[in-house]
């Protein structure tokens, strides 16, 4: 049974200009202990499929999805109270911005105990004890004085280890990490990533990672999944991923990463990701893509086989032989 | 690639609003503020054709009819459709030529106030530091005064009348425009189309009228709509404590001072003219935060 | 934040001196000889009137009146009522109790349905509980308060009889001042009764001084609440799995009450500008009634006076609001 299995997950905003599709039939799996990392441009809508998941979505959103469960418990059914016992404690999730993300109110000591208090049957005492526990654990030095800091007081790294602190708190099943480095300095941004994936070897929770960085996704995860204006376009092991990727798409992020570049110069992808007025008619991505043809931008492709990648694409690229076939 | 860039634009289903548009939607989109908007129009329109609306002169009395309660009441009459006041005046008539005294009032003591405010402001925030600091001490010594006091002692100091009322009305709320004004302007004057327009070399008037004004206009205009009301509304209190308006000008403040004493004998004398003023004043806010609403891209959803 | 006391000291001063600059004005640009002016209908005789002209200084020049008048403001001498000849400082200060007990009934009455009002319509923002709270709330701010007074009085004296028409208390009763709050006072005297007098001569003066803050409390509440839930730590507040409850009213309303209390402490001077027609509708003995009355009674030592001491007090509160804000906004402290 897999830790978290979505289906036809779909987010629609009601925005005064008209609903806005911001995830679009996406497909998500995710097996106990293995590290999962979702790519795509910002605006691909790969933060709120997983926001969606967590059921932190405003109001403004629309969820549905054919099927949203998690260690095979119906998340859709599932009362708010019954859910509130979930989240936090075996479904967790980090943020992009460390400084905005903890309370400016409250200590960072408070809210790591009230994390605890929530879910753990601990005493105050007990609290106290773990809670230095976890911030040895994610390294933060001088632990019983940092508790007492207000998280101005901190810097982002420490804030961010302070959220990861938090998140893993209760000990969760899955933790999904979003856009975990984005907001730090690039030194700081490797020590997260390790801590990240030494603590998920040391504890065996499942680990989503969010990421915009094929470089991050090729040091830390096991499979890829590539979202584009808010569908999934690709799915593969990263090692096939990097190999042979299926999606034009996909090939042209991999093309931008400086280690590839053939030429002097970096290639680039044309063009931005379609916002809510200029959605094109067949594939989404075809105003960008160097393959695009008239089906390409009057009919929406089908979804590939698995061999192929699960691509999304009318003409999918290196495929392999044999897999021809199977479509047909 | 440039294949692809000519695909762009090709590929646009629905366009996006155009300003005004997207202004009108914002603005109707809150149903609140397009009431106001046709209450407070109706209010202008009875202020406008006042003469020719209200039955009666305002200042004619009927002696023998005085206090005669409204038509629905016993003792009412189809002849005062609103009743009558203590010396026998119409109430509709007196009503419908107070709503040109408070238009009045909201006009000239926005358009006095703002215009002076937004010029200090402009000043102070193009000045070089030491000025900025004294004209906003200045408006801060203003500030310290609670208005309607600072009103009510500047009426003192010239008289009691309509027009004093306005004046010291329209200098309590100026400061208000000159905060807001170098408020925007600072935080405009460091952006970039700014710099390119100096460096562009554009004169100091150009830069200051042409280039940020516009730009800062928004939170004026809401300001102006919410300064509107409470002209309106320290006008008819001025009036009511008969350091406004003077009787027998059928101003509703004026006119509810003058009911004062009949407050526990004849309801309509008292609460017409109040009904009045709340009537004008909300609608006036309403149509404000649909301003508001539709101006400040910060509170825009999406 | 000793830095940022002083700083904020240092920009006292010269608001301080500017306000006693207006006030020391007042007097001096009213039209004609104000000796004359205030006088009225009184008359004088030459006598008298050289010795006000030497009382109020006017033979001296400008700056060394103005000198003076700083100098007696700071020790605490604004002159003597041209009408009662008490010094202005004491009879401000007989009176300031009665304005001070109706302005904090008011803002109690304000905060108490307020600030609820304001978290349950952001809560359910856009839904009926938001749109009624907020209509209400519009109606309350657009209210011309001399009129909802009368209102009040013609419902709740006039048809039920309920509550009494003026003053502080009822005439049967006699005590001295001991603090000068009849709400303390009254208790103090052990009489039967009292107590309850006072409290129903209260209740409507602080509904009506109260009901432009109650409404401009609930809206600012609400926007500040609206602003604080999209915020990033909420989303953090809720991925822990916390109530509603504990979301909207810990981590949200105690970031939400910075803004807010500021709002509140802002409001000082409005409430000293609705105390003066409360004041005067229900024949309160206070600052705002007493400013009217020497407005009308020509008494300008007085209404300088007032109007000094007025806005030192609203400039204190902003000042002490400003320090306040600072230590509830932990940000700020750092600084």
């Amino acid at each position: 049974m897999s830790l978290l299995k979505i289906r036809n997950l779909s987010v629609e905003f009601a925005t005064a200009t008209g609903p806005f599709r911001a995830v679009d039939s996406v497909d998500v799996d995710v097996e106990k202990g293995e590290i999962l990392a979702i790519v795509g441009e910002s605006g691909s809508g790969k933060s709120v499929s997983m926001l969606a998941t967590m059921g932190l979505l405003p109001w403004t959103a629309t969820i549905t999805a054919d099927e949203m469960s998690f260690e095979g418990r119906d998340l859709r059914t599932m009362p708010g109270r019954e859910r509130r016992k979930l989240i936090g404690k075996d479904l967790a999730m980090i943020f992009q911005e460390p400084m905005s993300s903890l309370n400016p109110c409250f200590t960072v000591g408070f809210q790591i105990r009230e994390a605890l208090k929530e879910h753990l049957d601990l005493d105050r005492k007990a609290r106290q004890a773990r809670a230095v526990e976890l911030f040895e654990m994610v390294g933060i030095p001088d632990p019983e004085r940092r508790l007492k800091a207000f998280p101005h007081q901190l810097s982002g790294g420490m804030n961010q280890r302070v959220m990861i602190a938090m998140a893993i708190a209760c000990r969760p099943r899955l933790l999904i990490a979003d856009e975990p480095t984005t907001a730090l300095d690039v030194t700081i941004q490797a020590q997260i990533l390790d801590l990240l994936t030494d603590l998920q070897k040391d504890t065996g929770m499942g680990l989503i990672l969010i990421t915009h960085d094929m470089g991050v996704v090729a040091e830390t995860a096991e499979r890829v999944a590539v979202q584009y204006a808010g569908q999934k376009v690709e799915d593969q092991k990263v090692a096939d991923l990097f190999d042979r990727p299926h999606h034009p798409y996909t090939s042209a992020l991999l093309a931008a990463l400086p280690e590839r570049a053939t030429e002097r110069r970096l290639p680039t992808i044309p063009g931005v990701v379609p916002g809510q007025h200029d959605r094109p008619r067949g594939c989404l991505f075809s105003p960008r893509c160097k393959f695009a043809d008239d089906r390409c931008r009057e009919v929406p492709p089908p979804v590939q086989p698995r061999p192929i990648g699960l691509a999304r694409c009318h003409y999918p690229l290196n495929v392999p032989a044999g897999a021809e076939e199977e479509r047909a | 690639m440039a294949d692809a860039s000519s695909q762009i634009a090709r590929t646009v289903p629905t366009r996006r609003p155009s300003r005004f548009k997207e202004f009108w939607r914002y603005f109707s989109e809150n149903r609140g503020a397009v009431i106001g908007f046709w209450v407070f129009l109706a209010v202008f329109l009875v202020a406008v054709f006042a003469d020719l609306l209200a039955p009666y002169d305002p200042a004619a009395q009927f002696r023998q009819h005085a206090l005669q309660p409204p038509f629905w009441q016993s003792g009412g009459t189809w002849e005062f459709p609103l009743g009558t006041d203590a010396l026998g005046r119409d109430m509709l008539s007196r009503l419908i030529h107070g709503a040109r005294f408070s238009f009045f009032v909201g006009v000239v003591v926005v358009v006095v106030a703002a215009t002076g405010g937004i010029l200090i402001g402009l000043i102070a925030g193009f000045a070089p530091k030491w000025l900025d600091t004294i004209i906003m001490r200045l408006m801060d010594i203003i500030l310290a005064f609670p208005s309607l006091l600072l009103a009510l002692a500047l009426v003192a100091i010239l008289g009691p009348s309509l027009l004093n009322a306005m004046i010291a009305i329209a200098l309590v709320l100026q400061p208000h425009y000159v905060r807001l004004t170098r408020a925007s302007v600072i935080n405009e004057r460091t952006k970039d189309y700014v710099i390119s327009a100096q460096v562009a070399g554009a004169g100091l008037p150009r830069l200051m009228f042409k280039t940020v004004l516009p730009n800062c206009l928004a939170p004026i205009i809401v300001q102006a709509a919410l300064s509107f009301s409470t002209a309106i509304l320290d006008a008819a209190a001025l009036g009511f404590l008969g350091m406004g308006a003077q009787p027998p000008t059928p101003e509703w403040g004026t006119m509810l001072a003058d009911a004062r004493e009949f407050v526990l004998r004849a309801w309509w004398v008292i609460t017409l003219p109040g009904l009045a003023i709340l009537v004008t004043v909300l609608s006036i806010n309403l149509m404000g935060d649909g301003l508001r609403d539709a101006l400040d891209p910060k509170l825009k959803r999406s | 934040m000793l830095r940022y006391l002083l700083s904020r000291l240092i920009t006292f001063v010269p608001t301080f001196i500017g306000v006693t600059l207006i006030s020391f004005a007042f007097i001096r640009v009213l039209p004609g000889d104000p000796i004359i002016v205030m006088a009225g209908e009184r008359g004088l005789t030459q006598e008298r009137y050289e010795e006000l002209v030497q009382r109020f200084g006017f033979d001296q020049p400008l700056w060394q009146q103005f000198w003076d008048y700083l100098t007696g403001v700071v020790q605490g001498d604004l002159g003597n009522s041209f009408v009662t000849n008490r010094p202005v400082w004491d009879e401000f200060f007989t009176l300031f109790p009665a304005t001070l007990e109706l302005s904090l009934c008011a803002i109690i009455f304000a905060m108490v349905l307020g600030i609820p009002a304001g978290v349950i319509a952001a809560v359910y923002r856009g839904k009926f509980f938001d749109r009624a709270l907020m209509s209400t709330a519009l109606v309350g701010y657009s209210m011309p308060i001399f009129w909802w007074a009368l209102l009040l009085i013609i419902v709740f004296s006039g048809w039920l009889g309920w509550t009494p028409v003026s003053g502080r208390i009822g005439l049967l009763y006699y005590f001295d001042d001991v603090t000068g709050f009849m709400l303390i006072d009254s208790l103090l005297s052990g009489q039967d009764g009292a107590f309850g007098s006072a409290v129903q001569h209260l209740i409507l003066p602080s509904i009506v001084l109260g009901t432009i803050p109650l409404a401009v409390i609930a809206r600012q509440t609400r926007s500040a609440m609206l602003e604080v839930l999209s915020e990033d730590y909420i989303r953090t507040a809720r991925a822990k799995g916390l109530s509603s409850g504990r979301v909207n009213g810990l981590h949200a309303l105690r970031n939400a009450m910075i803004p807010v209390i500021t709002v509140i402490g802002l409001s000082v001077g409005t409430l000293m500008a609705g105390a003066i027609l409360t004041e005067t509708i229900f024949s309160w003995p206070g600052i705002g009634k007493w400013m009217v009355d020497s407005i009308f009674r020509r008494d300008y030592p007085v209404v300088q006076g007032g109007l000094l001491l007025i806005a030192l007090i609203v400039m204190l509160v902003n000042l002490t609001v400003d320090v306040l804000y600072g230590l509830i906004n932990p940000k700020i402290r750092k600084r």
